[in-house]
């Protein structure tokens, strides 16, 4: 969706301001907002390209209003609501009002160390990459309602593929109920005059990662 | 909209709404059965106490005294820093790329805020700002020159965007007259942000001892 989430050579933000000596966690309910965004995960009841979704799905307004891990509570209730695992009543209420319902998986202390590694999101697959390094490609000019992981600053622009990154979970369908259908992954270079015009810096260039059914023969 | 990407409630000395508002949220998900609360304690703490970017300091050092495991790195860092054996397992699809005096790299996440935490720890709040996921891709060099970096003019700069699961760190050249040096002193040379990109190491003349 072309939403406020894709900031990509917006202007109007201001500066970059680091913060001195910046603690882990601003307020101890951060960290809450990150454990159980972890362990909700763990349930298996939704993915991270969910989690991203739901957080897209927030009137721009918020999105733009909240910080970084109070759009992560609100992203995180969103899931919740949507996948049936507490209902507005309770979140209105503040505690729970019915039963739980079974998921697949609680995150115990013993299992806890698989939770701070990665999970893989490459898959097999018997298709065969369309795309080789050093092709010239398009990325397409889609601008689809749902969640899709092409930036709009690349849609429509002409970029050299430099690598392969195996055949991934695709977050567009995946998102959609299409399930995870994988799709080859490649790195695609852009010059910056391609992305940005005539007086873009001239030794730049930004590279996406791009899911096949992103990108055209150019 | 603040630069710092905070909301004004969430500064408050009184309970602000946002923490009653996930305090609530953590009180249904227990009652219900979907988290234990003191799992959720340990991985608080973790975050909080064990990963950091002091992980990819000691990647980054032990590539810079040892060309074989730099090359290894540059090829596949998941599998390089596995076997390593000195830290966690990091998870799949890492990808290491190389600053010279001719290319710097830069990192960014212009959809959500990508990072590669396992070697950097949590993301800072700049990082995942609307300034930084902004700019970085069309004026990295401004970004840079607000956090105090100057790239030669003729420097070719190459920003990542993190669009996939694939995650990327900057293995920074090695500073200047740190012959002899280990790896332990190297790595106190390795900052987070020039892991990141928008940064330079240390020189050996900054290093706290």
């Amino acid at each position: 969706m072309n939403g406020v989430h894709d900031m990509g050579g917006m202007h109007g933000f201001g500066k970059v301001e680091p913060e001195k000596d910046e603690p882990p966690f601003h307020a101890s309910w951060e960290g809450r907002v990150l454990a159980m965004q972890r362990a909700m995960t763990f349930t298996g009841e939704w993915n991270i390209d969910m989690s991203r979704a739901a957080q897209e799905r927030l009137p721009a307004k918020v999105y733009l209003s909240v910080s970084y891990y109070h759009r992560w509570a609100l992203g995180l209730e969103r899931n919740a609501l949507e996948k049936g695992l507490v209902d507005a009543d309770e979140l209105a209420a503040g505690r729970a009002l019915r039963p739980g319902k079974p998921v697949k998986r609680v995150l115990t202390k013993d299992e806890l160390p698989r939770t701070f590694t990665r999970g893989s999101f490459s898959r097999p697959t018997n298709t065969k990459a369309r795309f080789k390094p050093g092709d010239r490609v398009r990325a397409k000019n889609i601008n689809p309602p749902n969640h899709t992981r092409l930036p709009r600053y690349a849609r429509g622009h002409v970029g050299i593929v430099e690598a392969i990154r195996g055949c991934h979970v695709f977050p567009d369908s995946v998102t959609t109920g299409g399930g995870e259908n994988p799709q080859w992954l490649y790195t695609v270079a852009f010059d910056s005059h391609e992305l940005w015009g005539a007086t873009a810096d001239p030794t730049l260039k930004v590279s996406i990662e791009a899911f096949e059914p992103y990108l055209e023969p150019a | 909209m603040s630069t710092h990407d905070h909301d004004d409630h969430e500064h408050g000395s009184e309970l602000s709404e946002t923490q009653l508002r996930v305090r609530a949220l953590e009180t249904i998900l227990t009652e219900k059965g979907y988290v234990d609360p003191a799992v959720l304690d340990l991985i608080v703490e973790h975050y909080e106490t064990k990963t950091g970017p002091h992980v990819g300091a000691r990647v980054i050092a032990k590539a810079w005294v040892d060309p074989e495991f730099k090359r290894a790195l540059l090829a596949d860092a998941t599998k390089a820093i596995g076997e390593l054996g000195l830290l966690s397992r990091v998870g799949d699809h890492l990808i290491a790329v190389e600053n010279t005096p001719r290319l710097h790299n830069m990192i960014v996440c212009t959809l959500c805020s990508c990072y590669p935490w396992e070697v950097l720890g949590l993301p800072p709040v700049w990082y995942k700002s609307a300034p930084y996921r902004s700019r970085a891709v069309m004026d990295p060099r401004g970004v840079l020159a607000d956090v105090g970096v100057t790239l030669p003019a003729e420097t070719d700069v190459r920003v990542w965007d993190s669009t996939a699961e694939t995650r990327f760190i900057v293995l920074p050249p090695r500073p200047a007259a740190t012959e002899g040096w280990t790896e332990e002193q190297l790595a106190a040379l390795v900052t987070r942000d020039c892991m990141i990109g928008t940064g330079l190491p240390r020189r050996p003349e900054e290093a706290s001892s």
